[in-house]
């Protein structure tokens, strides 16, 4: 038995989606390998060779892997995975992008988000925005998983001296090619990776409220968040999601701010360690899931506790 | 240019789904249904490049028995031409689903297919991509823009941190992410024109597409309760909580 492990990267650095990854894929029993896809992505691979507990590291480095593009990538993994049993990849909006035309490719399911692995051919996955957890079993031979990072903990990025090999077979379908890149410039750390998530909702009014959050997050080194109903508003970017249909956080602390706590938002932060909810309506359905609720108009509580931090 | 878009018939997405005391599935009796809120974003799209006169015709098709035939009539109503119901018994998973979808493409011959990005129900975001990879198409996924150039379409791609736009020949594929647009609603006169749309019925068998099983459901559970923690008075109780009872800050 054999597991290929997708790396999450952005050519110059390995994230720390991959060791999540690889922790997931140790459940399954088998021997680990990485595959580093990218364009001058060398430094990933050299990062990925130093994971513990990984076999090789295969590097595919071409121009037409640089983007990332779903149509080229996928022929290129379809190609590898012949030679492995397992493929896993975590459940990034990149690898989501081209992880089920692998599948396709290959003509198997795919098992999407997994939280848990019971056996080799049976996992466990949220649906329904996390309402409920379905044990799915695969009847394929070849096993084409997405990872929820944040029911993982990762493996250490260093201790291991895994031998580095490339790929040297091109894959570009012709059929895509990369235009521009709009990608917010923050000091702050990514959402998903963030020990500390401050998020607003609807109760923050306005996009400009937003720059409440600003000093906490600064004082707290978080990442700031913003549920469905900020972002369907207007307020926020949609990057900044917190939520089925967006990102999947588990940080040590959770703050959510005139956030009423609909189901979709829960989904994708109830699985904190400890939650604050700062909301004016004491009856809101987040200080059901909350350690320590604060019944307060946050225009109030928010530079008070700014202040006190 | 003829556009096709997938529907898919959900449990609305105002309803709290509970697991069966038996846990053997999910208990949707009595539930309402609604179509899924990304393919109604995909259907709006649709309709805005009919209007914008870039689309000649809007396609509706839906994988699903006949109750399926009621979200079909929604997309009607929403300013699609007429519809198509690949009639399945039981709920198809998302690589069966991409076959008869590549059946349809077959016979149709879209020069865009814009599906949502994922279902409410089984949250697993593969469908769009699956049907790109069985048709050879490129694809667009997380959308929040969508622009017709020639023979290529512009795609802004929700991505990590911000947007990533990339240019596909057609026919290509779309899925929608939340930002694309702001779906309508259909009024009483077109949801009752929508009632005399054309709406074909194949099956798997008139596609040439086999049925087949790869995932078992084995049980479905709730998830983890959490604890309902306490209130606190003010912000200098918070803060003293956090800091020496769940020491989280310093």
């Amino acid at each position: 038995m054999s597991t290929l492990v997708i790396a999450e990267h952005d050519n110059s650095s390995l994230k720390a989606a991959t060791l999540n990854t690889v922790a997931a894929a140790q459940q399954l029993g088998a021997d680990i390998d990485i595959l580093v896809v990218g364009g001058s992505c060398g430094d990933v691979a050299t990062a990925a060779a130093a994971v513990p507990g990984v076999g090789k590291v295969l590097v595919a480095d071409n121009a037409a892997y640089e983007h990332q593009l779903a149509e080229n990538v996928s022929q290129l993994v379809a190609e590898v995975a012949t030679g492995y049993d397992n493929v896993l990849a975590p459940a990034t909006p990149n690898c989501k992008n081209f992880m089920p035309r692998v599948a396709a490719l290959l003509d198997v399911g795919q098992i999407s988000d997994i939280i848990a692995v019971d056996s080799p051919d049976t996992f466990q996955r949220p649906i329904y925005a996390g309402n409920v957890i379905a044990t799915v079993q695969s009847a394929d031979a070849k096993k084409v998983i997405t990872v929820r990072t944040t029911a993982f903990d990762g493996v250490p990025a260093e201790g291991g001296s895994a031998s580095v090999e490339s790929v040297d077979s091109v894959h570009d379908a012709g059929l895509s090619s990369f235009v521009s890149e709009e990608v917010a410039e923050s000091d702050r750390p990514e959402l998903t990776s963030a020990s500390v998530v401050i998020s607003g909702g609807r109760g923050m009014q306005n996009g400009e409220n937003f720059k409440l959050l600003d000093g906490i997050a600064d004082k707290l080194n978080a990442a700031i968040g913003a549920s469905r109903a900020a972002v369907d508003a207007g307020f926020v970017p949609n990057d900044m999601q917190v939520g089925q249909t967006g990102k999947i956080v588990a940080p040590d602390l959770y703050i959510a701010v005139g956030i009423s706590g609909a189901i979709q938002h829960l989904a994708g932060m109830k699985d904190s360690k400890v939650i604050v909810a700062i909301n004016k309506d004491e009856d809101a359905p987040i200080f059901q899931v909350s350690d320590y609720g604060l019944v307060a108009d946050l225009f109030e509580a928010l530079p008070e506790l700014e202040s006190k931090i | 240019m003829k556009v096709l878009v997938a529907v898919k018939r959900v449990v609305d997405y105002n309803v709290k789904v509970r697991a069966k005391a038996d846990g053997s599935d999910v208990d949707l009796n009595n539930v309402k249904m609604a179509i899924n809120p990304f393919c109604e974003i995909a259907v709006e799209e649709a309709v805005r490049l009919k209007e914008a006169g870039v689309a000649t015709e809007v396609i509706a098709v839906s994988i699903g028995d006949k109750s399926c035939q009621e979200q079909i009539r929604t997309a009607l109503a929403l300013g699609a031409d007429r519809g198509i119901q690949v009639d399945v018994e039981t709920a198809a998973e998302p690589l069966v689903v991409a076959k008869l979808l590549k059946g349809v493409v077959d016979k149709e011959a879209p020069q865009l297919v814009i599906l949502g990005k994922q279902s409410i129900d089984g949250d697993n975001n593969q469908t769009g991509q699956m049907l790109g990879a069985l048709a050879n198409m490129p694809q667009g996924t997380f959308a929040s823009e969508v622009v017709i150039d020639g023979d290529k379409v512009n795609v802004t791609r929700e991505v990590d941190g911000g947007l990533q736009t990339v240019s596909l020949t057609l026919p290509a594929i779309v899925t929608t992410d939340l930002r694309l647009n702001e779906p309508r609603y259909a009024s009483l006169p077109n949801i009752m024109k929508a009632k005399k749309k054309q709406l074909d019925v194949y099956t798997a068998d008139d596609l040439g597409v086999t049925v087949t099983k790869h995932l078992t459901q084995v049980k479905v559970v709730p998830p983890p309760e959490r604890q309902e923690g306490i209130k606190v008075a003010d912000v200098d109780e918070l803060v003293d909580k956090l800091k020496n009872e769940a020491k989280v800050i310093s």
